[in-house]
């Protein structure tokens, strides 16, 4: 029987994969066509790589962020490689996790994805969907709200996120090349981000049924 | 000497580049290609990369000439990743002319700081004078 870990990794993986083509199609509107192809393969790989029976959360995410690092290619690959491996760091050794474990881990994600693109939220990026997120989290952490309604929340933000980068033009990546001719459409690396953050919700819900 | 890891998204573009390199530093580089992705298509894969650190050591250090984007992002992902106590340094230079200025430099035996500097001064090379 596989881990929870590891089901949970394989629900982001599947949800990222069956979007292959709204990403790449997101993609060609404003970068090279490549964000869904490369995350697909990059994802397909995490899923035949990963350890079904493995417990440990870090050792999970460790492996995630290398296998992404090596198999996908554009950006996002060194991108959300260091994402999940900088979110393993925060869960050393833990086979279960808190919400609380959960905020330590994006806030740890986004560090790293800062460190690793020198962007900041508003440059039309993952950020503008995740830094959100992380922010709605912790309000629903402190605020004492359910479980649920926190995940919720946090998707609600990441969703805004991603509607606020139609608006903005990108000064990052490729896409920044078009400067003012960016604006109107939403980020693929934004969407892919929310993509992740609603398929932990989803297996989350899933499993309190 | 110093080893030089060649970037780009392109196996094809790095070989090539490479090749013109090897050919002006001449025998005993220590030089090696790390473009495109394992099955071939356009791309940087940084584990690939953190091999082509490790084969390229000798123990002098070893310089980095990437192409765009996630050239330089999975460089430093590469570098992020190492374990041993190898000095890398990745050039802040055109990839083609920085890799011939940086494998000739090494070739003559220059520091690590002087095949970087080497690999930086093609930003100034102009090719109408």
């Amino acid at each position: 029987m596989a881990t929870k870990i590891y089901q949970c990794m394989q629900k982001i993986g599947e949800d990222i994969i069956a979007n292959k083509e709204f990403l790449t199609e997101l993609d060609s509107a404003i970068g090279d066509a490549d964000h869904g192809i490369n995350m697909a393969r990059g994802f397909t790989e995490v899923l035949s790589q990963l350890p079904q029976e493995e417990e440990d959360i870090s050792v999970i995410l460790k492996k995630t962020g290398m296998v992404l690092l090596s198999k996908v290619g554009g950006a996002s690959g060194p991108l959300y490689g260091t994402a999940y491996m900088k979110a393993a760091g925060a869960v050393t050794g833990k086979k279960e996790i808190t919400l609380e474990d959960g905020k330590n881990m994006m806030e740890a994600a986004i560090g790293g994805i800062k460190m690793r693109g020198k962007a900041e939220r508003g440059e039309k990026t993952m950020l503008d969907a995740l830094e959100p997120a992380m922010e709605a989290l912790a309000k629903g952490i402190e605020a004492g709200e359910s479980p649920e309604d926190c995940l919720t929340h946090m998707c609600e933000a990441a969703k805004e996120g991603v509607e606020y980068t139609k608006t903005i033009r990108a000064t990052k990546g490729r896409a920044s090349y078009l400067g003012d001719r960016s604006i109107g459409h939403q980020d693929p690396g934004a969407t892919s981000s929310l993509i992740t953050l609603e398929a932990i919700r989803a297996f989350y819900l899933e499993q309190i049924k | 000497m110093v080893g030089i890891v060649i970037v780009s998204h392109s196996r094809k573009a790095a070989e090539g580049i490479f090749e013109l390199a090897a050919q002006m530093a001449g025998e005993g580089h220590k030089m090696v290609a790390a473009g495109g992705m394992d099955d071939g298509s356009i791309g940087t894969d940084a584990i690939r990369i953190l091999q082509g650190i490790q084969e390229a050591n000798d123990g002098d250090g070893v310089v980095i000439l990437a192409d765009l984007g996630s050239g330089v992002m999975s460089s430093e992902a590469a570098i992020d990743l190492l374990e041993e106590d190898i000095e890398v340094v990745i050039a802040d230079a055109p990839i083609l002319e920085g890799a011939v200025g940086a494998a000739v430099q090494a070739s003559v035996g220059g520091t690590l700081a002087e095949v970087v500097e080497a690999a930086e001064q093609a930003r100034n090379l102009s090719k109408r004078q």
